[in-house]
């Protein structure tokens, strides 16, 4: 394949509907909430106008959300996105380990039961969780058996990591079957050849060696966890707000748009600085591809 | 010969699936052998080297390494220490680091590393390049990096799995030295793993031959090539004329015979009365004439085929019978070249003494 300056006419033909699609439904409404983000609410009359603004008044949002309040939430949300990636690369790791050295006619079939999920909407599965979790759910139930519970588990913390650690999984195992797959297993036969124990080859070798997969896992959980609002809504209830509902609350229930939308490009601002620091460990681990 | 530091003992090796990749394998292998297994793809000798590093298990049998049973000891236990085909060179971590693993590993002292992981690189003419990755290096630097993190473990085998065959052609010439030289130097045992005869032959002090899992000779380089034991050795071993043959009767030591395409003539064999057996003559070793010479094995036939290689040239000749012949013809004078033309008629003869035969 050429590049495109030897091909300028397959270039724009494949290049300009994307981009368009692109420029028109991404890049277009992300400006208007940009300038939205600077925006106060129009007055009439003395009243707070529902539909009418005052465009780039000034950065009064964005002083609003730095409000205790809202830097609450904001960490809460990168704390509970941190423990639950944290979480689904503990348990991610192992299964796509073992995805990897299963016999070859399995993994197609271990494939398909970590992306099964995908095909069930999302608010089924987690209203199917509210039923295992509440407090005549399933686990409950068990429980009971022995004598214990009932719990009380949803509508917490607990319950909203689980959520997003049980959908966000996937998201996790794949980046790391495709490293894990790719790693050349000699790298592990030679650690062990020359003294490794089976641990000291883990921690020495195969986890720097996978280590971009460990890093595009972590990308691909915790951007999506910070921003989620489903799962926390429905599993966490008033108890375990995240920024995502903040930011949802904005838009539909207090009508604040300005407000709703400089929180969202603080949210965005956030993850950029996550995949910064993505790109400085690429610099880093020069030699390891990523 | 001094006493076998490996020792393989009935080592059979099936994997799941019902391939049996090493069946019933002995060898002993002696202290400061350069020791080569040989066979083509597919015959077992990967597996038998995994064996002995700990890598594979056998299915039966027993592995005594320096005189004790290791068969089932796990890798990182084993005094043996291993070059991979592929080098295995740790991408993450620089030369120095590279070297130094096995020792860190194993909880050798910071200074101690430091000490022998320099002079392993300096074994190996690698002092300049010791903070390099291994991503900024070629082939050749990659396979002495493994070379040197494998003998900076002092073990007492050197495994090699392969170990020129990544290179190019002039570099395999130096490393094959390199290897020969090393090998003197530090006095360990050397196990190398080959499908190239010639690597073996001109490195190894002892070569067991491979075919479907078995070992079908072991000898030195210069018996393996002019006393094979079986067809499958001789026409391993460099190039040869097998020709079939029925053996008439018996005169004290020598066999009285009918060679397919040549005629009677009596060779050196034990009573063999009545069987089919296989003459095996290497190319250099048949002579060409265009007059009938004396040489009581002579045959007449058509040249074929001339192929100048510079120092040799190989000549095709159709004898009668539809067997065709093999000669190497040394050019040793500048003009003369093969000396005979395609389509010419000529005579074969070799000495009586220069046919071997194979009963396997």
């Amino acid at each position: 394949m050429e590049n495109w300056k030897q091909n300028p006419r397959v270039f724009w033909t494949l290049g300009i509907p994307p981009s368009l699609w692109l420029l028109a439904f991404f890049i277009i409404p992300l400006g208007f909430l940009f300038v939205m983000s600077f925006s106060d609410k129009a007055m009439v009359d003395g009243q707070v106008s529902i539909t009418g603004y005052d465009y780039l008044t000034g950065i009064t949002n964005y002083i609003r959300a730095f409000d205790s309040l809202y830097l609450g939430i904001m960490w809460k949300s990168v704390w509970i996105s941190a423990l639950a990636t944290a979480l689904c690369l503990l348990t991610a790791y192992p299964i796509a380990f073992g995805i990897c050295f299963a016999q070859d006619k399995w993994k197609p079939l271990l494939l398909l039961l970590v992306v099964l999920p995908f095909w069930i909407n999302l608010l089924i599965r987690t209203y199917a969780l509210i039923a295992v979790f509440r407090t005549q759910g399933y686990v409950n139930k068990i429980l009971g058996v022995v004598g214990l519970g009932p719990y009380e588990m949803l509508y917490n913390n607990f319950a909203v990591i689980f959520g997003l650690v049980y959908v966000y999984m996937p998201f996790m195992v794949l980046p790391l079957y495709a490293t894990i797959e790719r790693l050349d297993k000699s790298y592990l036969e030679a650690s062990l050849d020359l003294g490794g124990s089976q641990f000291q080859t883990f921690l020495r070798v195969t986890v720097p060696l996978t280590m971009p997969g460990i890093i595009s896992g972590i990308i691909l959980v915790f951007i999506p966890c910070l921003g989620s609002f489903l799962t926390p809504d429905l599993l966490g209830g008033a108890n375990a707000l995240m920024i995502g509902n903040v930011i949802e609350r904005q838009f539909k229930a207090a009508n604040d748009w300005p407000f709703g939308s400089a929180l969202s490009f603080l949210l965005m601002y956030a993850t950029f600085g996550a995949l910064a620091l993505r790109y400085l460990f690429t610099l880093r681990s020069k030699g390891v591809d990523v | 010969m001094s006493e076998a530091i490996v020792s393989i003992r009935n080592v059979t090796k099936a994997f799941p699936g019902g391939v049996t990749a090493v069946d019933n394998v002995s060898l002993d292998i002696a202290q400061n052998e350069f020791f080569a297994l040989l066979g083509p793809s597919g015959c077992g000798k990967t597996t038998l080297l995994r064996m002995i590093s700990g890598l594979e298990t056998p299915t039966a049998g027993g592995i005594l390494i320096g005189g004790e049973d290791m068969a089932y000891t796990p890798p990182n236990k084993r005094p043996t220490n291993m070059v991979f085909q592929s080098y295995a060179v740790f991408p993450h971590m620089t030369v120095e680091q590279n070297v130094g693993y096995g020792l860190k590993v194993t909880g050798v002292a910071s200074d101690e590393i430091k000490r022998r992981v320099g002079e392993a690189l300096e074994m190996v003419k690698l002092t300049a390049l010791a903070t390099r990755k291994p991503d900024q290096m070629s082939g050749g630097q990659r396979q002495r990096v493994a070379l040197a993190r494998a003998l900076v473990k002092r073990p007492k085998v050197l495994l090699l799995d392969e170990p020129l065959s990544a290179l190019d052609a002039k570099l395999r010439d130096d490393m094959r030295m390199e290897l020969t030289r090393l090998q003197e130097t530090v006095g360990i045992t050397f196990i190398i793993v080959t499908h190239d005869q010639d690597e073996a032959l001109s490195m190894a002090s002892r070569i067991a031959v491979m075919d479907k899992g078995a070992v079908q000779q072991v000898a030195t380089p210069a018996e393996l090539y002019e006393q094979p034991k079986n067809r499958f050795v001789a026409d391993f071993i460099g190039k040869v004329n097998l020709i079939e043959a029925r053996v008439h009767r018996q005169i004290g030591r020598k066999i009285d015979c009918e060679l397919k395409g040549v005629g009677r003539m009596e060779l050196n064999s034990d009573n063999l009365v009545g069987a089919q057996v296989s003459v095996a003559v290497r190319p250099e070793k048949l002579k060409i004439a265009t007059s009938e010479p004396t040489s009581a094995v002579r045959v007449q036939g058509k040249v074929r085929d001339v192929a100048y290689y510079g120092d040799t040239s190989h000549v095709v000749i159709e004898a009668g019978d539809g067997l065709d012949l093999s000669v190497n013809v040394q050019n040793d004078t500048r003009l003369g070249g093969a000396g005979v033309e395609r389509g010419q008629q000529v005579w074969v003869y070799w000495a009586p003494e220069d046919s071997i035969v194979l009963t396997e």
